[in-house]
């Protein structure tokens, strides 16, 4: 039997009181491809740092080649051969594609560079493995799936035997990621071998040779994917049944129409154009998706529907009166919630307790304030029954908001979003980090709001929210929504196509009418 | 036609060049810093401390060129006081910064008058000479202004070229602002930001003192309280006139010196028709008016000001 490429034993590391993982064995194989499961905060990002060198294990061993790999270098693990594509790119936007690549390939103390043999060699590997670039292009004008492929390149260059890629895909258009597959597949075919971290079981089913499974630190599950099936993997993954958040057929009521975006348009102070020509209608007992990959202008869509900035052209009507000077007070006012991506930035202050925060949009009404001093009882008894309604586990209402985890974060934002009855919900992101219970109860919460009455935005990467919770979807690309299409009637690789800037077939017209 | 005459003059070209001598120095010293993502408003403290050093060493009976060395060290040690606070404990570099300006700028007037408690005009030292270079200091006009200086504003100069060819030249410099513009993509290959961060301060500031002891040793021959008056400060504009690369600090180094030693001239000569401290103010505005209009495209080091912390995303 050969020597396993690479091979981890018995590794645990530990946060304080948090197992992130615990006795976790896992070999790699010549020439494999090995999918590497699990939930946000399965420990699948720390188990990788560890074998790159970021952190060091509490125990166990790392071997790479049959060789052991001395704790906490990623010198030493690149001078082993492992190379690691993060999920936030290491590169710097100002520079080019061939320093990018070059850094750290040459002694600190040689007295020049060889740019010269640097570039040729860059050449060569771009051509063998069909990932064209131009070297002396800067980072920042390349898009998202060019700049993965200068950090594979940067892998590539340093004689990688073992690749690591850390949601690899997390940023890419179907596409996009199609294409990554494709260059991963060759790269195989060359001899190397590769691990990639991903919670999309489409990926695992398609791409990998075998894969594993980490749950709460531990691996729970491994096999050749030929073997076994997505469901069986969703099940290793959850532990148990996957909770379905399925909408149930809702009897449409005689819907009201409560917002409606009318030619939006937005531009910054140069004059550019951040959101273009934008027409969206939501109705009372619906929920519309938002998808995109991110950076087509969500955030500004986001903060255009919470007031914070102006639209430049067009009309924004909130059940049936179009707004005179939107502002966050105007929105507010109007019945609207938010739930921002940025949960700490713009969503709750870190450092002030959950008593404080659950008071920050409503501390001036009557029953907080009074003559302009804040009534610290009503406020600590409108906590204490939120927290318990809306489960958010934490130690009491005096707890700093930044000791929560992120699930209980957005329990806390959904506590004090929901709790005032809002007709139109505005939701960013919402299970960006959370793991699959917390992902569920969110779904839920939005669900019931439909229920009673509430017109719901969703905007997400995640396809697969979309898909379960949204009744129409609108695809975002580069400022612009697509028309809107009922969930049930829409394809996958349509939407794929719309993300990546294709109109779809039918060739339905951008910002057209519901 | 008379107020500009003096344009033709070698005295004239001469001080230009001479004036633009710490500048220069400073200038590169903070370009350095900042490349690798660390602000140092130590500058103006860490040339006072190089004004010093420089002229005691000399005074206590060192040579000129050891002097040099000792000022340099100087200012290297106010260096690596600012990386400490700032690279390894992650502090602002805004209020360290002036932390240092401050302590410098006193401890050298402290430790001048702990030196002369009693002297009421400094005493003198005999500076660096002019070092005319043979042959080319006799070419007409320009021999005189380019080749017959002193030996550190030659040195100022290859500090422009030395600065030039380490930053774009070398691995070692690769890495410096790669430091200053995404320090985990150092990390991610192996290499130390704290120990890149940490050179880069040391060395810049090493420079700054240089440019300070210039002002002791060869522009001056005596030590002053307060002579750097603000040229720390220039400098720190200088380099974002710069758009942060060695060839334009120089010839922004230059303006300025010009514009210097050009109100200089038309004080003298205007007599006192005008307030002399409008003349004073010239140069300042130079530079805030060269400012608003250069920084509007300058691309600064995407890391500049933002701590390195290890294991964090």
């Amino acid at each position: 039997m050969p020597i396993p490429v690479l091979k981890l034993t018995n590794i645990t590391k530990t946060f304080g009181s948090v197992i992130a993982n615990q006795d976790v064995n896992l070999t790699l194989e010549q020439g494999e491809m090995l999918a590497l499961l699990g939930e946000n905060g399965a420990g699948k990002t720390t188990l990788m740092s560890i074998l790159f060198g970021h952190y060091t294990a509490d125990s166990g061993a790392v071997e790479v080649f049959g060789k052991q790999l001395p704790e906490g270098s990623p010198r030493a693990a690149i001078d082993a051969g492992v190379g690691m594509v993060h999920q936030h790119f290491t590169l710097a936007e100002n520079m080019t594609v061939l320093e990018n690549v070059m850094l750290g390939t040459e002694s600190l103390l040689s007295p020049r560079h060889d740019k010269k043999t640097a570039r040729g060699r860059l050449e060569e590997l771009m051509e063998r493995f069909c990932l064209e670039l131009n070297p002396s292009a800067r980072v920042k004008d390349l898009s998202v799936g060019e700049q993965q492929r200068v950090e594979i390149l940067k892998v590539l260059y340093r004689n990688a035997r073992i690749l690591i890629l850390d949601e690899p895909t997390s940023v890419l258009t179907p596409q996009e990621a199609d294409h990554l597959f494709t260059t991963l597949r060759q790269l195989v075919k060359e001899g190397l071998s590769v691990i990639f971290i991903t919670h999309k079981m489409r990926e695992v089913m398609t791409a990998s040779d075998r894969c594993a499974v980490l749950r709460q630190g531990r691996v729970v599950f491994e096999a050749a994917t030929g073997d076994t099936s997505a469901e069986e993997l969703a099940r290793a993954m959850v532990g148990s049944e996957i909770p379905k958040t399925r909408r149930a057929d809702r009897q449409r009521q005689a819907d009201r129409e409560m917002l409606c975006l009318d030619a939006v348009q937005v531009a910054d102070a140069t004059g550019k154009r951040l959101l273009n020509n934008l027409t969206l209608r939501l109705n009372s007992h619906e929920i519309l998706g938002i998808a995109g990959v991110s950076g087509n202008g969500q955030a500004q869509l986001a903060d255009l529907l919470s007031g914070l900035i102006q639209p430049t052209a067009g009309r924004i009507i909130i059940q049936g009166k179009p707004l005179a000077k939107p502002s966050p007070a105007a929105m507010l006012k109007h019945g609207l919630g938010r739930v921002p991506d940025d949960r700490t930035g713009t969503g709750l202050v870190a450092d002030m307790t959950v008593m404080e925060n659950l008071a920050t949009e409503s501390y001036r009404q009557p029953g907080f304030a009074r003559r302009g001093v804040l009534n610290f009882k009503a406020m600590a008894s409108h906590a204490r029954q939120l927290i318990k309604s809306f489960d958010v586990r934490c130690p009491g209402i005096d707890t700093p908001v930044r000791k929560l985890s992120g699930g209980n974060m957005q329990k806390l934002i959904l506590a004090r979003v929901l709790a005032d009855k809002p007709s139109i919900i505005i939701v960013n992101q919402p299970t960006w980090g959370l793991d699959v219970g917390a992902t569920a109860y969110v779904h839920q919460q939005l669900l019931d709001a439909a229920e009673r009455g509430a017109g719901v935005i969703l905007i997400s990467e995640d396809l697969d929210e979309i898909f379960r919770v949204a009744d129409r979807i609108q695809v975002m690309y580069q400022g612009a929504l697509s028309a809107p299409m009922p969930t049930r009637e829409v394809e996958r690789a349509e939407l794929g196509l719309l993300m990546s800037g294709n109109r779809s077939p039918q060739g339905c017209a951008l910002g057209g009418a519901a | 036609m008379d107020i500009a005459n003096f344009l033709l003059e070698t005295g004239f070209w001469m001080a230009t060049i001479r004036m633009a001598t710490p500048l220069l120095f400073g200038t590169l010293g903070e370009l350095i810093c900042e490349r690798a993502g660390v602000l140092n408003l130590g500058i103006e403290g860490i040339m006072a401390a190089g004004c010093m050093a420089g002229w005691t060493w000399v005074y206590l009976g060192g040579d000129l060129w050891t002097g040099i060395l000792f000022a340099a060290f100087v200012g290297g040690l106010f260096g690596l006081l600012h990386a400490l606070f700032t690279v390894h404990l992650g502090l602002s570099q805004h209020v360290t910064g002036l932390g240092i300006t401050m302590l410098a700028s006193a401890l050298s007037s402290f430790v001048f008058r702990m030196l002369l408690p009693t002297a009421t005009t400094p005493p003198k030292i005999v500076p660096f000479k002019p070092f005319p270079i043979p042959l080319l200091s006799d070419i007409p006009f320009v021999g005189d202004i380019l080749f017959n200086q002193s030996a550190l504003t030659y040195l100022a100069f290859l500090a422009v070229i030395a600065t030039g060819y380490a930053l774009f030249r070398t691995p070692a410099g690769l890495a410096l602002r790669m430091a200053g513009e995404n320090p985990m993509a150092v990390e991610a290959q192996g290499l130390s930001v704290f120990s890149i961060r940490t050179s880069a301060v040391v060395i810049g500031s090493a420079l700054m003192a240089v440019g300070g002891a210039f002002l002791t040793m060869s522009a001056f021959d005596a030590f002053y309280i307060g002579m750097v008056n603000g040229r720390g400060w220039i400098c720190i504009a200088l380099v974002v006139f710069s758009s942060w690369k060695p060839g334009k600090a120089l010839l922004g180094c230059l303006f300025f010196a010009a514009f210097d030693a050009v109100q200089m001239r038309v004080q003298q000569q205007s007599g006192m028709a005008i307030p002399y401290q409008f003349y004073l103010m010239m140069p300042y505005v130079f530079s805030i008016m060269a400012l608003i209009i250069m920084s509007r495209r300058a691309a600064y080091p995407k890391a500049l000001l933002i701590p390195f912390r290890k294991g964090e995303r």
